[in-house]
């Protein structure tokens, strides 16, 4: 996984809520097996649309996505966190996402940043005024702060952030416990089933 | 304090718990499909990892496989290879498949419960996000990404915090002629497409007791659509009969075993919820969605939802906008919406009592002018059975198309799609821009609206006819 420390970019805003996975990445583009090539899928058919707000030339470069509540909600896919990364956004603002969405996303090294509806919506609007401005985000000390001043302080858990800043594998991570694991096995139900 | 039906679960599963860290949570089943799969095999195979468990996995083809000319190659080259990287992985790691063709392929969340491999008190993940339908067995499951795949393959277990519980609880009884795809519609409208984030929803309530295993599916399989990645409903004598003889069920002194185990699968009268919900099934009526998230929905009596009747605003633009994709207009009578398609199947409403219900309707009437109806069993066993009780015949003879099982036109990854600007009734769990085809406009319904709907070509309650 990419790890996140800090990051400095701008903004995109996208003012629409229940932002479903199926509109991030169309199921179309799951039938590839490997992972990268997605970018082209984020938001397909949204991007049809020349006044889409990912085409407009001053949002051109923006890393930091500023979307409505209930962003990713919908399929598991992570395809889209893929999709979300490769395009080259590091960060997603949302008041609300979905669970599986958000859990992708913390195990790719994509930042889901939750903030009050009313804060995502002045931010909405400040971007809008001025697509030029820089936002920087810092992990660390869990703040999103704005070129001009102005700190938003989010919430991330101590662990999450953690393995953020480190990059970390969580497999790696689990491996630790494999004795651990083995005990748990050896004592399972025996009526519980086996496919093979 | 006494714990809910869903911390029963999650405590026997717990493996390590350490402060401020995620507990490790085993995983007693792994259902892998060919869409959410080959990325986290790679991931193995880079680390030179095996798959810990293969005797609790189990794989299947369904999402993106044609319904038709299934002893072919399929046509769709990016399909084949999809579809092919399944069975190398599934060959390489030893992971059981039902591959296309074979009588036990099916969509995921289907064979699980058919093959007796779901049972109470189990923890089950799929890469899919309609996992969920097993916790009508009381087993708490819930869909994952593709790094979790790679996870539970590499470990047979994952990182996991405890989530919050929730209940939603539905008194009463279903009238005559109400389903349980009405009333997890009726849910999702009530509490929201967020309402469940961050929640374990537990259904419970003498409608939710009265439903059979079919229904209870229904309503789990959508929690994710109320934003619950798991929804459960504890076990009784209704789960009991549905499991027993089943090839993957435990037999002899183990099924007593098991069972007496099963029945302290209950939420405890002393312990709490984070949130609650109670819903009177006797006010419920046939329901559809208008818009295009599964929150979008009302009584099909009643009109297309004025925008400005929302009194939050992002609840309006968000009906505005959904008017608008959906070409409907505000106060127009949702009976007098007409459909090209009818869609019947997936893993919400795929199975052999939704067949059943919407052949019953249908029988004996016709299909109307200028709509299709495919009706795409959930599993080549449903099909079996379907046919072994001459519903194929019904749905034939009403000029509907009967197919192969598989995922289909729920998401329109196989060539079973809508045209841009084609209207369905869908038994399916999403609405979402574009899901069944882009441009295409879903409604979704119940197997017996779907069937009514199929026979007037506009949206209809089998009572209607």
């Amino acid at each position: 996984m990419e790890a996140f420390t800090t990051h400095t970019g701008r903004a995109v805003p996208l003012r629409r809520s229940n932002v479903d996975t199926d509109q991030i990445i169309p199921a179309v583009w799951l039938k590839q097996v490997s992972r990268t090539g997605f970018e082209k899928g984020l938001f397909a058919a949204w991007r049809e649309d020349p006044e889409f707000v990912l085409n407009r030339p001053e949002y051109q470069g923006a890393s930091i996505l500023v979307a409505g509540p209930d962003f990713g909600t919908g399929s598991s896919r992570e395809h889209a966190v893929w999709a979300l990364q490769q395009y080259g956004f590091r960060a997603v603002v949302s008041a609300r996402f979905g669970d599986i969405f958000r859990n992708n996303a913390t195990k790719m090294g994509l930042l889901p940043i939750q903030l009050p509806e009313d804060v995502v919506e002045g931010l909405q609007d400040k971007i809008a005024a001025n697509p030029a401005k820089e936002f920087t985000i810092d992990l660390e000390a869990r703040e999103l702060r704005c070129d001009e001043g102005g700190v938003q302080t989010f919430e991330i858990d101590d662990y999450t952030r953690w393995r953020l800043l480190e990059g970390l594998d969580d497999i790696g991570l689990t491996l630790r416990h494999a004795d651990a694991i083995g005990d748990y096995e050896a004592k399972r139900q025996p009526w519980l089933p086996v496919t093979a | 304090m006494g714990r809910t039906l869903a911390d029963k679960v999650y405590d026997a599963h717990v493996v390590r718990s350490a402060e401020g860290e995620p507990d490790v949570l085993y995983i007693d089943l792994h259902l892998i499909h060919e869409v959410t799969s080959p990325q986290a095999f790679d991931g193995l195979r880079m680390a030179n990892r095996a798959v810990r468990r293969p005797d609790l996995t189990i794989a299947t083809e369904d999402h993106n496989v044609p319904t038709t000319d299934i002893l072919k190659p399929i046509a769709d080259p990016v399909s084949r290879t999809q579809v092919e990287t399944l069975r190398k992985n599934c060959a390489e790691f030893g992971v059981r498949l039902h591959p296309m063709g074979d009588a036990g392929q099916g969509i995921v969340h289907v064979i699980g419960p058919q093959l007796g491999l779901t049972q109470p008190g189990m923890t089950v993940v799929c890469g899919d996000s309609h996992t969920s339908t097993h916790g009508a067995f009381g087993a708490l499951a819930f869909g994952i990404g593709t790094s979790e795949v790679e996870h539970v393959l590499a470990t047979q277990t994952l990182p996991q915090r405890r989530p919050k519980m929730m209940a939603v609880t539905v008194n009463g009884e279903l009238p005559y002629g109400v389903t349980a795809k009405d009333l997890i519609l009726a849910i999702i409208a009530k509490i929201g497409t967020g309402g469940g984030q961050g929640h374990i929803i537990e259904y419970r309530g003498e409608a939710i007791r009265s439903l059979s295993m079919e229904g209870r599916m229904t309503v789990c399989n959508m929690s994710i659509e109320a934003g619950a990645r798991a929804g459960m409903i504890a076990p009784d004598e209704t789960t009991f009969a549905y499991l027993e003889g089943r090839p993957h069920a435990p037999s002899g002194p183990d099924w007593e075993a098991a069972k007496e185990y099963w029945r302290s699968l209950r939420t405890d009268d002393d312990a709490t919820f984070d949130k609650e919900v109670v819903i009177d099934a006797s006010e419920l009526t046939p329901f559809v969605t208008w818009g295009t998230n599964p929150g979008q929905g009302a009584p099909l009596a009643t009109t297309v939802p004025d925008p400005a009747s929302f009194a939050d605003p992002t609840h309006r633009a968000a009906a505005e906008r959904a008017l608008e994709y959906m070409g409907l207009t505000a106060g127009t009578p949702l009976r007098d919406v007409t459909v090209d398609t009818v869609f019947v199947g997936s893993c919400t409403n795929g199975r052999i009592e939704d067949l059943r219900a919407a052949a019953e309707v249908i029988k004996g009437r016709k299909v109307a002018d200028g709509v299709r109806m495919l009706i795409v069993p959930g599993s080549m066993k449903v099909k079996a059975q379907a046919e072994e009780e001459g519903l194929n015949e019904v749905f034939a003879a009403a000029g509907a198309e009967w197919r192969e099982a598989g995922c289909s036109m729920c998401l329109g990854m196989n060539p079973d799609q809508l045209k841009p600007g084609e209207r369905s009734a869908s038994t399916s769990n999403r609405n979402f821009e574009g899901r069944q085809g882009k441009g295409g406009r879903t409604h979704l319904v119940s197997p017996a609206v779907a069937a009514a709907t199929a026979i007037t070509g506009r949206l209809t309650a089998p009572a209607d006819l």
